[in-house]
């Protein structure tokens, strides 16, 4: 399993780097300009210094190679630093985004923990519905509960996160005043009602994702546990006198888990493609917020970073998601 | 000349066409026959059909136009006059929603096309030639890592220009999105046809064709392709509804169709601040998608149970 | 001994009101204290720093202006009002040299940094050299322009010497775009160096009414009152803390703070006027607009943008490539009458919005212009029957000398100018005017890229659509714009401002005047002569005076928003009745 594992990790940096690499030049093909967004009143010579000073002159074939020798020698180095307190100058050399001169990684690590807030929440209670929901519908197949699951995780999967979200925004917080229009990520939780506080800001959003989250993951969970409730064994196990809630949970549940557990761990990617959609509705300032105004500003450097570590985690997830299925399918052995 | 009477009867059977068997079954039929019992995807079916007839004729016989703005009648609620109100110039909304959905049903449907085809190819590549498999599984895999949503903002949002000035609005922005949405959804229906195409090769009458001196082109053609047509089906009705859906985000977050083009994402941007002043412009866009959205699924869902030979007869 | 059901009552009951009282949050302050007052900002494009000179957006000007501060700023009126300076030099107090090239400023005696140590001469000077020192890209470096030397004479007077006579002296440290760093502070900063002071640029050491006590770029900033401000014994600033939060969009700041009094202020309310109208009827909080020299308007392009020309397209070429009929007065005077302005203030602007039709906007405003604030489609047609310009193949568009009237228009993607695009096509078409309509990115329309046809230094179309506005009140820069010696080109990559390639040798010659006059009353009627030559040529067409639209809570007095500077320049006045 280890050298499996060491393999696959070795065999993910090349095409980390093939990504990074076509990252990199789509977006050297980019026509934007960081000094758009200035007054007009800010003469031309001005911006084109401005422009200079950022290194946005130079070369694609320069600028890749300080992006990548920045991003994996100089940035591990300040995170080892940062962590340690230790100070060796190499601020000097981190990737500095263009639209607030300071390091992207700071931004990145800064806004990590609002995202992974919201969107975390939202996935495990998005999985703590659907598992439950999928097994109870495949039990009782064709049963009410089955056609109305059904039905809801059909419409929860069709109709749009962003439109439930605006009419939830509309709903909620103006109309009935529920809960607050306005995200605060400086909150922190210090006591009983800063906690109902962060619950309070944190309802819609991670209710309209768990529930999209929810629709997509019951039907697959419903399919699995039907699959696996026709096969021979669980009628062995029935014949034997195990009771009912064995025969689900023990045998049948544990081996529809493979295939679910595999595909939760490949929908991790997907928490941070929903994050920019759900942070723009509900005005969270984390990191799909962050993209977005990025590419809005042409701010290079902060949306290869961005959409590098995106990638990362997807190959990440993807790993994670073959080793689970290893670990848990007694049948598979790596090698 | 008599025929001689066959020595087995049971061989008589298998050589003769039955005699009371009923019409003539044929896969299709059959397939119809059990689409046609999932209650769910035949509404979506009816519904579906609802959605493209509406939109495609509506805009002919409305007389609103969805391009006329007109200043006296701005922001106006659901009348007789304007079933769906108006939006800040004035222009109908029930306009604005038939013809954007021509758009949008146009997008997600061309996507489909390219992604499907593009997966296809892939897929049957890969499976049918031992060589290209390896390199082209890689592939692949390396379009799965791409993180999409933020390439697809970024591509949008750099050659949206250079491709209207080459190929007009209208054509230039249609086909940039078509183009970048089938460009990244080719992927799920690549490993799966690969997956089916490795399942048929192996089947008798493939080693059997092959025998006998097919030529490779055609073993791929007359063999192989129909029999990968099932979850290429499923796959393709299923990749309607995410494009549809990818579209309107695009739209959504300002980053699709320009604003002279009504597509329901659009549409749902524009209104998004009148929210309150009026809400028909945004309820009705968003009930359109999700309303065909289901449909698919539902249809596909329906696919899916009709075509699976398990399933099928029970 | 208490009895258990009772104590449990007892217990939740507390526990209950414990809860309550802390979810009220902290106690209401004494009236005129501001105790425990925080007052919350909604920028919602957020700042990405605090140091002026490392961005050119206003919101980080507006954001840095709570701390540092520049000698004068400019108030709602666009007056100058000293800040840490004493006064405002003159020439008659002496404070400008009688030749013009030399301008001494006083510093207020006692101004302390918020880290104790004085206010001197000396960081004055260095902020001079911070903004000069090539390699740091200084974004604020118009500012400095024409500065020979700035010098300390004592530790409280400055002396700013500029290189030619300049009667228009306050571009260096004047407005919240040219604030006083702290020399202490930023000394290692100089040059290519500036980029890595990140620290510093989100904590500036200030004087001004607070001091920051976290940054986090294109979120939130919060301050907290500076114990050290010169105002502190007058008990200003009334509030103790300030949180300034961006994210969102301008309606859901709007709705914020009109509607659901979650916060005191928004900035940049660029939403539609009939949905903030609707949002302050339904709450207590009120919208203000304040205007200064911005004007959208119209830019014909005076050479010809032609695709067959080839490299020749859109070059000015010393005036031997013009275009085929914008040129013509009658052809830019008819497409500016057939215009309804008010229909365009109303439908995209409300107040926001007026409509203008002068280049120079505010005093001394000409009143020469005015016939084009009334939509007449009629005069239109006549101008232009009279001129020959007339249909003469039956497909409904003039022809001026044989050239159909066939004009591609283009601005910035955004939902208000393609509103006025649609609108101007609609009345362009009932003068036999035929108009397509393009839009392109902002970041690309107004970008750099030599690569990209769209950008508007470039200007491959027939018009275009844009706003402009001065720093602060300086006519003389703003106007300078339209010089030949401005005109954008291949030869010099794009960079100039005068993109219609508008050229008059009277227009030189007047801006060249008016940068040698220092008489006030004589500067003002070159200002209104200036801006009439450039408004009757018809090479530029203005449409909407455009101010800026901000909303504060019912609660908030004090407000006397500026236009000219920061929104936040008298914050220090803001109260909070109670």
């Amino acid at each position: 399993m280890a050298r499996y594992l060491l393999r696959r990790t070795l065999a993910a940096i090349p095409t980390l780097l093939a990504i990074s690499f076509v990252i990199f030049a789509i977006l050297d093909l980019a026509p934007g300009d960081p000094t758009s967004s200035f007054p007009l009143s800010i003469p031309p010579e001005v911006r084109e210094q401005y422009r200079e000073a950022l290194g946005f002159n130079d070369t694609f074939l320069v600028r890749y190679g300080k992006w990548l020798r920045q991003m994996t020698v100089d940035e591990p180095i300040a995170l080892i630093e940062q962590s340690f307190g230790a100070d060796a100058g190499s601020s000097r050399t981190r990737i500095q985004s263009w639209a607030s001169r300071s390091p992207v990684m700071d931004t990145i690590a800064e806004r990590l923990p609002q995202t992974l807030w919201v969107l975390g929440v939202s996935f495990l209670l998005g999985i703590a519905i659907a598992v439950p929901l999928g097994v109870v519908s495949a039990y009782r197949q064709y049963s009410l509960v089955d056609q109305l699951g059904t039905l809801a995780s059909m419409v929860g999967y069709s109709v749009p996160t962003f439109f439930t979200g605006l009419v939830a925004i509309i709903v909620f917080s103006v109309w009935l005043g529920w809960f607050p229009s306005f995200y605060d990520t400086t909150h922190e939780v210090t006591d009983f009602a800063s906690f109902v506080f962060q619950l309070r800001q944190m309802a819609m959003p991670v209710a309209v994702l768990a529930l999209f989250n929810a629709a997509a993951l019951s039907r697959f969970t419903r399919s699995s546990m039907l699959e696996n409730l026709g096969e021979d064994y669980i009628r062995t196990a029935r014949a034997k006198g195990v009771d009912e809630r064995g025969v689900l949970l023990r045998h049948a549940l544990r081996n529809s888990a493979i295939p679910i557990v595999t595909l939760i761990a490949l929908q991790i990617p997907g928490i941070f493609a929903g994050a920019i959609i759900t942070e723009q509705i509900f005005r969270i300032n984390g990191l799909g917020q962050a993209l977005i105004s990025a590419i809005n500003a042409s701010d290079i450097p902060m949306v290869q970073t961005l959409t590098f570590i995106f990638a990362v985690l997807v190959v990440a997830s993807n790993l994670l998601a073959d080793v689970l299925y290893g670990l848990l399918d007694p049948r598979i052995r790596y090698e | 000349m008599t025929r001689a009477a066959p020595a087995n009867g049971h061989l008589a059977g298998a050589m003769e066409k039955p005699a009371a068997a009923g019409p003539h079954r044929s896969l299709w039929g059959d397939v119809w026959r059990q689409f046609r019992r999932h209650k769910g995807a035949l509404t979506g079916l009816a519904v579906l059909g609802l959605v493209v007839a509406a939109c495609t004729a509506g805009p002919w016989v409305y007389w609103h136009d969805p391009f006329a703005s007109d200043l006296a009648a701005r922001n106006l609620g659901m009348s007789l006059g304007h079933p769906f109100g108006t939006d800040n110039v004035g222009r109908d909304t029930l306009a604005r929603v038939l013809i954007g959905g021509r758009i949008s049903l146009a997008v997600g449907l061309a996507a489909m096309l390219l992604g499907v085809l593009i997966g296809t190819l892939v897929g049957v590549m890969s499976g049918f030639f031992k060589t290209l498999d390896g390199a082209l599984m890689r592939l692949t895999d390396m379009f799965l890592a791409l993180p999409l949503l933020p390439l697809l903002l970024v591509t949008i949002m750099l050659f949206r220009d250079s491709l209207r000035d080459m190929l007009g609005p209208e054509a230039g922005v249609f086909l940039m999105i078509v183009f970048v949405i089938g460009a990244t959804s080719w992927m799920q229906t690549a490993r799966v046809v690969r997956g089916e195409v490795l399942a048929v090769k192996a089947r008798e009458f493939v080693v059997a064709a092959a025998s006998i001196g097919t030529r490779r082109r055609n073993v791929v053609l007359r063999h192989i392709l129909p029999n990968v047509m099932s979850p290429v089906m499923v796959s393709a009705s299923l990749g309607v509804a995410t494009a549809i859906i990818t579209e309107s985000a695009l739209s959504f977050l300002g980053l699709g169709f320009p604003s002279d083009f009504p597509t329901w994402g659009r549409l749902l941007f524009d209104g998004q601040n009148a929210i309150e002043l009026t809400p028909a412009r945004v309820i009705w866009p968003g009930i359109m998608i999700s309303v065909t959205v289901l449909s698919v699924n539902f249809i596909g869902d329906g696919l899916r149970d009709a075509l699976d030979p398990k399933q099928r007869g029970r | 001994m208490l009895n258990r059901p009772g104590a449990t009552r007892t217990t939740t009951a507390l526990a209950f009101l414990l809860t309550l009282a802390a979810c009220g949050g902290a106690p209401p302050g004494g009236a005129g204290s501001g105790a425990g007052q925080t007052a919350t900002l909604l920028y919602w494009q957020a700042p990405t720093t605090l140091n002026p000179y490392m961005s050119g957006g206003e919101k980080e000007s507006h954001a840095a202006s709570l701390v540092i501060e520049p000698l004068a700023e400019y108030d709602e009126n666009g007056e100058l009002v000293p800040a840490l300076a004493a006064g405002i030099p003159t020439l008659g107090n002496g404070g400008l040299s009688a030749d013009l090239t030399a301008i001494t400023w006083t510093l207020e005696p006692g101004v302390l940094w918020s880290d104790g140590t004085p206010l001197t001469a000396d960081d004055v000077v260095f902020t001079w050299r911070y903004c000069t020192t090539p390699g740091g890209g200084c974004a604020q470096a118009s500012h400095f322009e024409g500065v020979e030397t700035v010098e300390a004479l004592d530790a409280g007077t400055v002396r700013v010497t500029f290189d030619g006579p300049k009667p228009f002296p306050f571009g260096p440290f004047v407005s919240s775009l040219s604030p006083i760093l702290q020399q202490a502070q930023f000394g290692e900063c100089m040059g290519a160096d500036a980029v890595q002071c990140s620290d510093e640029n989100f904590r500036p050491v200030g004087t001004g009414p607070y001091r920051v006590v976290a940054f986090r770029t294109n979120d939130t900033v919060e301050l907290e009152r500076n114990p050290r401000y010169r105002g502190i014994d007058h008990g200003l600033p009334f509030f103790d803390e300030i949180v300034i939060k961006g994210g969102g969009d301008a309606a859901a700041a709007a709705r914020s703070v009109l509607q659901l009094g979650e916060a005191d202020y928004a900035w940049n309310l660029q939403v539609e006027p009939e949905i903030l109208e609707r949002m302050e009827s339904r709450g207590s909080g009120h919208v203000v607009s304040a205007f200064s020299t911005s004007v959208e308007h119209l830019v014909l392009n005076q050479t010809n943008p032609d695709r067959a020309l080839g490299e020749l397209r859109s070059e000015y070429a010393n005036g031997t490539n013009p275009h085929p009929f914008l040129t013509d007065p009658a052809v830019g005077r008819a497409l500016s009458l057939a215009i309804d302005r008010e229909a365009l203030v109303t439908v995209g602007y409300g107040e926001g919005g007026r409509p203008t039709c002068n280049i120079w906007p505010a005093a001394p405003a000409s009143r020469n212009n005015d016939e084009c604030l009334e939509q007449d489609i009629g005069l239109a047609n006549r101008l232009l029957d009279e001129a020959g310009i007339v249909d003469t193949d039956g497909d409904g568009i003039r022809e001026r000398a044989g050239v159909p009237l066939r004009i591609v228009y283009q601005t910035s993607t955004n939902t208000v100018r393609q509103t006025t695009q649609e609108l101007i096509k609609g009345w362009w078409a009932e003068i036999g005017v035929a108009t397509e309509l393009k839009n392109v990115d902002s970041s690309v329309f107004f970008g750099s890229d030599l690569a990209s046809p769209d950008t508007y230094g470039k200007f491959y179309a027939d018009i275009q659509m844009y706003t402009n506005m001065a720093a602060g009140r300086n006519a003389e820069a703003y106007l300078g714009q339209w010089r030949t010696d401005e005109i954008p080109g291949a030869a010099n990559s794009f960079l100039g401002q005068n993109t219609g390639r508008f050229h008059s040798g009277e227009l030189d010659a007047l801006h060249s005047e008016l940068q040698r006059t220092g008489d006030p009353e004589q500067r003002d009627a070159l200002i209104v002569a200036l801006n009439d030559l450039l408004v009757q040529s018809y090479s530029v067409i203005p449409l909407i005076y455009r101010g800026s639209v901000s909303a504060h809570g019912g609660d908030i007095q004090g407000i006397r928003m500026s236009a000219w500077d920061s929104e936040l320049w008298n914050i220090e006045t803001w109260t909070r009745s109670p």
